[in-house]
C-alpha cells in the first residue's frame, strides 16, 4: 500500500481506491480519515470494533443512570414495597395517587427544615470553603523550591483520598467528647466539650471537615491554570514596573478567572447536594434538626421509613430543581463571557 | 520550611531554589517566614491528627491509661492491637472483603472505562458523538436514590457483592480524562501499527496503553480509592453483618464505639485497650491510601489536565 493515509479496513480500502485521498488529509491527531463519503453500512463495518468497545460502558450507564429515571413514577404512587420481592412488580401494582405526595411535601415542616439546612450549608461552604484552595494554590505556586513544593502537595492532597468514615473518625478523636481537645481541657481543670454532637455548631463542623478533606486537593486545578501562564507575561509586567502584587492582580488572577468561574458554576449547579455521606454518618449523633439535608431527608423517608413514594417525590423535586440550577448557572456563565460546563 | 537563606554561591542541592529570573525582586525575610509558617501549619493540621491515631494504635493499655486517652508522645510501643485484629475474626474478614472488592472492582472499572475511552477517542467514527452525549448527559442529572435502590433490588443484587461494584462501576469523568489522553496519541503511530496488521484491541493493548501509563495510574488510583472508601451501598444493599467491608465495620467500632466481635472480653480484662483497637482499625483503613497516593502524585496534574482541556 503506497497511500500515505492508511485505510482502516477492507471496506474503506475499496472506497479509497475509487476516491484517492490527498496526502496529509487525515493526519490530525485522533482524526479518522474523512468519512463523509462513506455509506452508513461501510462506516459500521469500519467502526464496529470501536462500537463494541464502548458497549459495556454504555450498557452500564443505560441500566444504572437512565433506567432508574423511569422509577421516579413511584413519586406519583402510594408505593407498597410488600406487594412483591421485585420492585418492578410492586410499581405495576401500586395505586396511583397523582400529586398527593407532592402536596404532603409542601406541608411537611421537616422538608422545609431540610431545605433550609441545605441552603445554609451551601452558602457557608461557598463563603468559607471556596476561597481556600485558590489562596493555597497561590501560596504553593510562589514556592520555588521543587522539593518543598512536592512534599507540601503530597501532604495537602492526602486527606482527599480518605473515606468520609475515616475523616469523621479522625475529627471525633480531635473534637469528640473523648477527643484530644476535651482531654486537654479536662487536664487543665475545664469541662470537656463535645463539638461532634452539638447542633449549634454542626454547620461549621461540616465545613471544617470539608476543608480538611478536600481544600488541599482543590488546588490542583488552580495550579494547572497557574502553570500555563507564560513567564513572558510576568517579565513584561516587571519591565513595565509592576511589583509583586500588581503582577498578581494583573497577570495571575486574570489567568485564574475562567477556572474560578467554571468551578463556581459547577458548585452552584450542585447547590442542593451538600455532602450526603458526610452528613448521613453524623445525622444520628447531631439529630435531624440541624443535620437533615435534602438527600438525607430522602434517605430517611425512603430507606428507613419505607415511605418510597413520598421519598421519591422529594428526590424528584430536588432533581428537577438541581437540573434547572445547572442550566441556569451555565447560562449566567455564558452571559458573563465565560465557558461554563458545556459550550454555547 | 523556606527559612534557609539563599546564597548564590551555595552548591545547588535537591532542596535548593532554582535560579531566579533577573527581573524578579528578592523575597523579603518576613514574606518567606510568613509563607513557611502558613504552609507548615497547613501540613501540621493534616498530619497531627493522623499522628495521634497512629501513635495511640501502637500504645499499650498502660500508656493509654496514663495519657488519659489519646497518646501524643509515643512510649511503650506494642503491636498487640494489630495482632488481635488480624488474627482472624470480624476485622480480618472485613479487611479481606474490602481488599478483594477493591481489586476486582478496580479491574472491572478500568477494563470497561479504557475500552470505552478508546472506542470514543477516534473522532469521526460512527456514532461516537451520540455515545458521548449519552455519557455526558449523566453529569447533569441523577435519577435519584429511591429509584436506583428499587432497581438494584429488582435486579436481585441485594445481599450480593455485585451491588457494591456494578451501580458505581464507571465514572463518566474518568472516561473523559482517559479519552482526552488517548486522543493525544498520534494517528501516524496507530496507522503504522494497522499497516503491520494490528486490530483495534491489539493497538489499544500494545500501543495506546503503554503510552498512557501516567493517566492509567491516576485513574486506577481514583477507582481503587472509590471502592476502598465506599460504605453507603453496602449499608443499603447488604443485610448480612458478616458480609460488611472494612469501612462499615469501622462505623460500628469507631463511631458507635462497639467492641469487635470476640474481642470484648480481652478489652474488658486484658492487656488490650479498646481505644488502641479503634485506632488500629482506622490505620488499616488509611494505610493503603496513604502509601499509594504519593507514588501517583506526580502524574495527577498531567492526567487531570489532558482530560480537562480536551474533554
Amino acid at each position: 500500500m503506497s497511500h500515505s493515509t492508511v485505510p482502516r479496513s477492507r471496506a474503506e480500502a475499496e472506497q479509497t481506491r475509487k476516491t484517492p485521498v490527498a496526502p496529509g488529509d487525515a493526519t490530525g491527531s485522533g482524526k479518522r480519515p474523512p468519512s463523509g463519503k462513506l455509506s452508513l453500512g461501510l462506516r459500521f463495518r469500519r467502526d464496529r470494533v470501536l462500537l463494541l468497545m464502548t458497549l459495556p460502558a454504555v450498557l452500564l450507564v443505560l441500566l444504572f443512570n437512565y433506567v432508574p429515571i423511569l422509577g421516579n413514577v413511584v413519586a406519583f404512587q402510594e408505593y407498597d414495597p410488600y406487594i412483591s420481592e421485585n420492585g418492578i412488580v410492586s410499581i405495576l401494582h401500586s395505586p396511583w395517587v397523582g400529586l398527593e405526595n407532592f402536596q404532603r411535601i409542601l406541608e411537611d415542616s421537616a422538608f422545609w427544615n431540610a431545605v433550609r439546612n441545605t441552603l445554609v450549608l451551601f452558602f457557608l461552604q461557598l463563603v468559607l470553603y471556596f476561597p481556600i484552595p485558590i489562596l493555597l494554590a497561590l501560596l504553593i505556586n510562589s514556592v520555588v523550591r521543587p522539593r518543598v513544593r512536592a512534599v507540601a502537595q503530597a501532604v495537602l492532597y492526602l486527606p482527599h483520598f480518605f473515606s468520609w468514615v475515616l475523616v469523621i473518625a479522625v475529627f471525633q478523636q480531635l473534637f469528640g467528647g473523648a477527643g484530644i481537645l476535651s482531654q486537654l481541657l479536662r487536664a487543665h481543670g475545664y469541662d470537656g466539650l463535645d463539638i461532634m454532637t452539638d447542633p449549634e455548631t454542626f454547620k461549621f463542623l461540616i465545613t471544617a471537615q470539608s476543608v480538611w478533606k478536600d481544600a488541599g486537593w482543590g488546588i490542583i486545578v488552580f495550579l494547572a491554570a497557574l502553570a500555563s501562564v507564560s513567564p513572558d507575561l510576568y517579565e513584561a509586567a516587571a519591565m513595565d514596573g509592576a511589583g509583586r502584587w500588581r503582577r498578581m492582580w494583573h497577570v495571575t488572577l486574570p489567568a485564574l478567572r475562567p477556572v474560578i468561574a467554571l468551578l463556581l458554576v459547577l458548585r452552584v449547579g450542585d447547590a442542593l447536594t451538600v455532602g450526603f455521606e458526610q452528613i448521613l454518618l453524623q445525622r444520628d449523633a447531631v439529630g435531624p434538626g440541624a443535620a437533615e439535608v435534602l438527600d438525607t431527608f430522602v434517605w430517611w423517608n425512603g430507606v428507613r421509613n419505607q415511605d418510597f413514594g413520598y421519598a421519591a417525590a422529594a428526590g424528584l423535586v430536588k432533581g428537577v430543581v438541581s437540573l434547572g440550577l445547572v442550566l441556569a448557572a451555565n447560562k449566567v456563565a455564558h452571559l458573563m463571557g465565560e465557558q461554563g460546563v458545556y459550550k454555547k | 520550611m523556606t527559612a534557609v537563606t539563599d546564597k548564590p554561591t551555595r552548591a545547588p542541592g535537591r532542596w535548593a531554589a532554582p535560579p531566579r529570573p533577573v527581573w524578579e525582586e528578592r523575597p523579603s525575610r518576613a514574606g518567606l517566614a510568613g509563607k513557611g509558617l502558613v504552609l507548615t501549619l497547613a501540613c501540621l493540621g493534616i498530619l497531627f491528627p493522623l499522628w495521634i491515631v497512629v501513635v495511640t494504635s501502637l500504645s499499650s493499655r498502660k500508656a493509654i491509661d496514663e495519657a488519659g486517652g489519646l497518646v501524643i508522645v509515643p512510649q511503650d510501643i506494642t503491636f498487640v492491637a494489630y495482632q488481635e485484629l488480624l488474627s482472624g475474626g470480624q476485622v480480618t474478614r472485613a479487611a479481606i472483603i474490602s481488599v478483594v472488592i477493591t481489586l476486582v472492582g478496580t479491574l472491572f472499572s478500568m477494563a470497561v472505562s479504557v475500552l470505552c475511552a478508546y472506542g470514543l477517542s477516534r473522532t469521526g467514527s460512527l456514532g461516537h458523538r451520540w455515545i458521548l452525549m449519552i455519557l455526558l448527559a449523566t453529569m447533569f442529572f441523577s435519577a435519584g436514590l429511591i429509584p436506583t435502590y428499587l432497581l438494584v433490588q429488582s435486579l436481585g443484587l441485594t445481599d450480593s457483592y455485585l451491588a457494591l461494584i456494578l451501580p458505581s462501576a464507571i465514572s463518566v469523568f474518568n472516561i473523559l480524562v482517559l479519552r482526552g489522553f488517548f486522543m493525544g496519541i498520534s494517528q501516524e503511530l496507530i496507522d503504522s501499527a494497522r499497516i503491520d496488521g494490528a486490530g483495534d484491541f491489539r493497538i489499544l493493548w500494545q500501543i495506546v496503553m503503554p503510552l498512557s501509563r501516567a493517566v492509567l495510574a491516576v485513574i486506577t488510583l481514583f477507582y481503587a480509592v472509590g471502592y476502598w472508601s465506599a460504605w453507603f451501598n453496602a449499608s443499603l444493599y447488604l443485610n448480612d453483618q458478616d458480609m460488611m467491608p472494612l469501612q462499615n465495620v469501622m462505623i460500628q467500632l469507631v463511631q458507635k464505639q462497639e467492641a469487635p466481635v470476640g474481642l470484648g472480653q480481652a478489652i474488658k480484662t486484658g492487656e488490650l485497650s479498646g481505644l488502641a483497637v479503634q485506632m488500629a482499625v482506622m490505620v488499616m483503613a488509611l494505610l493503603p491510601v496513604a502509601v499509594l497516593s504519593p507514588f501517583v502524585q506526580r502524574h495527577f496534574k498531567k492526567g487531570m489536565l489532558t482530560g480537562a482541556v480536551k474533554g
